[in-house]
């Protein structure tokens, strides 16, 4: 089927090329490996796929965060739980000291092997941010397969236990909604509201916030869109709803995206394109130089009108 | 009736101020306020505009309020209950007029 054509392009649309204007958050995406498949996952992450962080690139990015002051470490995957190295990589980044952020699907904490990291989290005052796509279990079933949105409850409780998402306890855990079909999500302020109350009176589960992330028109997702004849119209409402004022907050401006394989990316979404960092920049950790990357200019394409449209879109959900 | 009702005509809505530029602002800043959050959610009036979308038959706000209640995390089961309301409404408005056939054929009949 031949792509149709998007205009005006991303490229037009912007007044000028964007640019980084430092780095906050180094993102790492530790592979593609899930115990999951959902199907609006950019990643087309699943237990099949073999694409892993090796140790000497995460002794590379503990070599850079140790030399670099950067704040955040925020790691991805996949879930970054069935990553064999995973606990030790979490033990030297805690020692770091600094924020860290985990990217989990939330089922996985409840698969024997991997419970004792619920434990190792609240050690480290890690973040977790848990995909938690809708309040209602049909509809995350069908995103994310079934039984999944029995078990994340049962995983939610788990870290509720421990003090996550409790006020005062300083152990944070927030959600991620991404819609459940061919539609943008609505205001943050909105769902989330929605989510607290649902969830406190079906459940009695509780967590800090949730993060509306708008859903990529790549990987897993870009498939049913075309597959159900959704792409050109999606395509057209995410262009519809470009907002010039998200260009100020987008999360490649501050953060930077290191691959499985050590490659750097503007964020995860090039990452799963293939679109290595340009213009200039180093494009292997390798050759990490934080003063040419610092100021980088970006590279875009039209799948940064995912993140623009409406209030916008991070991996921290909206940004205007 | 595909000529007059085009889904891609839905993105002209911005432009209803064409021609009558003050009122059309006038219009949208009411719109906008009447819709947001307020002692009724986002996600309430969503599911009002959508009953009222479909009673009043505009296939414009049917595309909109379903997309708009699929992102606020409506259920279909919710939308699928606010359309019956606006079901039953309409049914109850046809049968309330019957009071005027009732009163006139009671006013007629020996």
């Amino acid at each position: 089927m031949d792509e149709p054509r998007i205009h005006p392009s991303f490229e037009q649309k912007m007044a000028a090329p964007l640019k980084a204007e430092g780095i906050d958050t180094f993102q790492i995406n530790l592979g593609y490996r899930c115990n999951l498949e959902c199907r609006h996952c950019h990643v087309e992450a699943g237990p099949n796929r073999r694409e892993l962080l090796s140790r000497a690139v995460m002794e590379m990015c503990l070599q850079v965060l140790q030399c670099h002051p950067i704040p955040t470490i925020d790691i991805t995957g996949g879930t970054p739980e069935m990553h064999p190295d995973f606990p030790w990589f979490l033990e030297e980044c805690a020692a770091l000291d600094r924020r860290i952020l985990v990217r989990t699907n939330g089922v996985i904490l409840l698969e024997g092997p991997y419970t004792p990291f619920l434990n190792l989290y609240a050690k480290h005052r890690v973040e977790v941010v848990v995909s938690f796509p809708h309040v209602d279990m049909k509809m995350t079933n069908r995103q994310r397969g079934e039984g999944v949105y029995s078990r994340l409850i049962e995983a939610v409780r788990m870290l509720n236990a421990r003090g996550y998402g409790q006020p005062g306890s300083g152990l944070i855990l927030n959600l991620v909604h991404n819609p459940s079909g061919a539609y943008l999500p609505g205001l943050q302020n909105s769902l989330e509201n929605h989510y607290r109350q649902a969830l406190k009176e079906k459940h009695g589960i509780v967590f800090n916030q949730l993060f509306c992330i708008t859903n990529m028109p790549i990987g897993r997702y870009l498939t049913f869109l075309k597959k159900t004849e959704n792409y050109e119209e999606y395509m057209t409402a995410l262009v519809n709803a470009f907002n010039p004022a998200t260009l100020e907050s987008v999360m490649c401006k501050y953060s930077l995206s290191v691959g499985w394989d050590g490659k750097l990316y503007d964020c995860d979404f090039n990452q799963m394109l293939g679109m290595t960092v340009n213009h200039g920049a180093p494009e292997h950790i390798e050759m990490f130089d934080l003063n040419s990357l610092a100021n980088r200019r970006i590279v875009t394409g039209n799948h940064c009108y995912g993140c623009t449209a409406g209030a916008g879109s991070s991996c921290r959900g909206e940004i205007a | 009736m595909a000529d007059y009702y085009e889904q891609k005509d839905l993105a002209d809505f911005a432009h209803i101020g064409e021609y009558a530029p003050e009122l059309g602002k006038k219009y949208f800043d009411y719109y906008g306020e009447a819709l947001k959050d307020g002692a009724l959610s986002a996600r309430e009036k969503a599911l009002i505009a959508l009953a009222v979308a479909t009673t009043q038959h505009c296939p414009y706000c049917i595309d909109a309020y379903t997309n708009q209640c699929l992102s606020l995390g409506v259920s279909q089961e919710e939308m699928m209950e606010a359309v019956h309301v606006g079901s039953a409404m309409v049914a109850g408005i046809v049968l309330a007029h019957s009071t005027q056939m009732r009163k006139i054929i009671k006013k007629k009949e020996m």
